[in-house]
């Protein structure tokens, strides 16, 4: 399982499309053909923010989680990490 | 009772919503997540079971056109993925174009094909392709089963289809398996021709829809290979599809991996080739009929607003299985098969695990009710397999409507023929006053 490093700069997949829906969001992934799902917006928040940051924290901390929320939020980011939805940002 | 009454029925116990995804997809989404599109009703097949009671094309399909603008429409809902199917979908002579066009839009395609058009050629094309998938339809791991159900020479079709792509390198096409009485023996088998081929086992229910609903009672599974299905379900998991249509199997231990719901009209949808929209592709019915793509607010105003989904947008009334103690996962099963088989869209699924479902059936048999028939047209084609298998076919010989007679031969010598004698003087002999006299 890749790590996910909160002090490094992630990505969403450029394959992967995301519909946002009432409960959170689809994600789908052209390339492994996987849906995943957010159940949450404040992921989704994050996942879409994370392009705009240099690093994973910087991206939680601009859509307001707390330090007390992080970890559940840095569990759910390894998660999407594993199936490849966010990959880490090659320089 | 209609289904809508079945449906609207408060449910003896009100539950508490949950968090659970299931429970939050029980209230429907704003774009299905598993479309399917079943491009025409032409097919060069007649399988028994077949859902869609397809064979000839309608000439009300819809046209290339209106099939993109379709596209165009699901690229805005931002719908991931059409799965394709029909009748055969690669007869379309447009086929290659609208996959093309769906791609190019991004929509992914996986079509469901039973292999007549995968030539080598067409293979290698489906290869270099990223945004397709393809599904080659097999119902026995030998020719011997698979013909009688999907007519002769078809297993040798997708065999060869299957050669190609995997000749053409590519990896991962799905092998897709209608589960019967004849086929459950051959699991293993199907998983070793699969393997062989380094594609990816789909295994899924037989249905009484369409031409299914003639042969359900003689081809679905006995309860005791429910019980060998499940088994062999939960031993190989994670690599074998299911399109999660077995979640009636969950009474009988653990909850099967998938959604475990009844996802008509919530994640699921039909566009059936002339544009109507069903709950779910094994629910070809008027009562399941949601709308059309060409009325004026096309699809997504059938989906987001249809009276119908938005009845089925509602957790599930369990009735009679409210107090079973697998209710949570089987969720009462299938909602077509309850349909087609007669039985009330909130009790028990016909094949219920635990048996409430058998014993259902054998009282609709004394009460002497029909199931449910469709009246949407059947486009089965007017011969049968057996008549084009060299048994005599039985014909009436006559006259083309509107011709008194035959035609006359150009190489007829008689100087009278074609001659028609004046109305009335048929009889003949100049009494008649035939002869001007």
């Amino acid at each position: 399982m890749p790590a996910l490093d909160l002090d490094r700069a992630w990505d969403l997949h450029p394959r992967v499309s995301v519909r946002p829906e009432p409960f959170g969001a689809l994600l789908y992934h052209f390339g492994t053909r996987r849906l995943s799902f957010l159940k949450d917006r404040t992921l989704l928040a994050v996942v879409q923010s994370l392009a705009e940051h240099p690093t994973v924290r910087a991206a939680c901390t601009s859509v307001g989680i707390d330090d007390a929320a992080l970890p559940r939020y840095e569990r759910a980011l390894a998660t999407l990490a594993q199936s490849s939805m966010v990959v880490e940002r090659t320089p | 009772m209609t289904l809508l009454d079945a449906l609207t029925k408060q449910p003896a116990v009100k539950k508490e919503p949950g968090t659970r995804l299931v429970d939050l997809f029980e209230y429907g989404l704003d774009a299905p997540i598993c479309l399917t599109w079943e491009l025409t009703y032409a097919c060069n097949l007649s399988c028994v079971h077949c859902l869609s009671s397809s064979g000839r094309r309608d000439p009300n399909e819809l046209s290339t056109e209106e099939a993109k603008s379709v596209i165009d429409e699901l690229q805005r809902m931002q719908v991931f993925y059409v799965n394709i199917g029909g009748g055969e979908p690669t007869v379309r002579p447009d086929f290659w174009e609208l996959v093309d066009y769906a791609t190019a839009h991004q929509v992914g395609v996986k079509f469901s094909t039973n292999g007549i058009k995968i030539s080598p050629e067409v293979a290698q094309r489906l290869a270099a392709s990223d945004y397709v998938d393809v599904q080659i339809s097999l119902d026995g791991a030998t020719a011997e089963v698979n013909d009688h159900v999907r007519g002769p020479g078809s297993y040798a079709t997708a065999m060869k289809a299957m050669q190609n792509m995997y000749d053409a390198g590519y990896e991962g096409f799905k092998i897709s398996v209608v589960c019967t009485r004849e086929n459950i023996g051959q699991l293993d088998e199907f998983k070793a021709i699969a393997d062989r081929f380094k594609a990816q086992l789909r295994l899924t229910r037989l249905r009484p829809s369409g031409r299914g609903a003639d042969v359900w009672d003689d081809l679905h599974p006995l309860p005791a290979q429910q019980r060998e299905l499940y088994d062999w379900l939960v031993l190989h998991g994670e690599d074998v599809l299911t399109g999660d249509s077995f979640f009636h199997l969950s009474a009988f231990g653990d909850a099967l991996p998938g959604l475990n719901l009844c996802g008509a009209g919530r994640v699921v949808c039909l566009i059936d080739p002339v544009g109507d929209v069903y709950a779910c592709p094994f629910a070809i019915h008027e009562e399941f009929l949601a709308g059309n793509v060409r009325s004026p607010g096309g699809f997504q105003d059938v989906w987001q607003n249809s009276e119908l989904f938005r009845k089925l947008r509602n957790p599930q009334n369990g009735g009679a299985c409210n107090s079973c103690a697998f209710f949570d996962t089987c969720k009462g099963g299938c909602m077509a098969a309850k349909f087609f088989t007669g039985l009330p869209l909130d009790g028990p699924d016909p094949e219920c695990v635990v048996g409430y479902g058998e014993e259902l059936l054998k009282n609709r048999k004394d009460k002497d009710k029909e199931p449910p028939k469709s009246s949407i047209t059947d486009h089965s084609h007017r011969t049968t397999r057996e008549g084009r298998a060299g048994r005599p076919v039985p014909l009436t010989l006559g006259l083309r409507p509107g011709l008194e007679r035959p035609p006359v031969s150009a190489c007829e010598e008689n100087p009278l023929a074609g001659f028609a004698p004046a109305a009335g003087s048929t009889r003949c002999g100049c009494g008649d006053g035939g002869c001007g006299s």
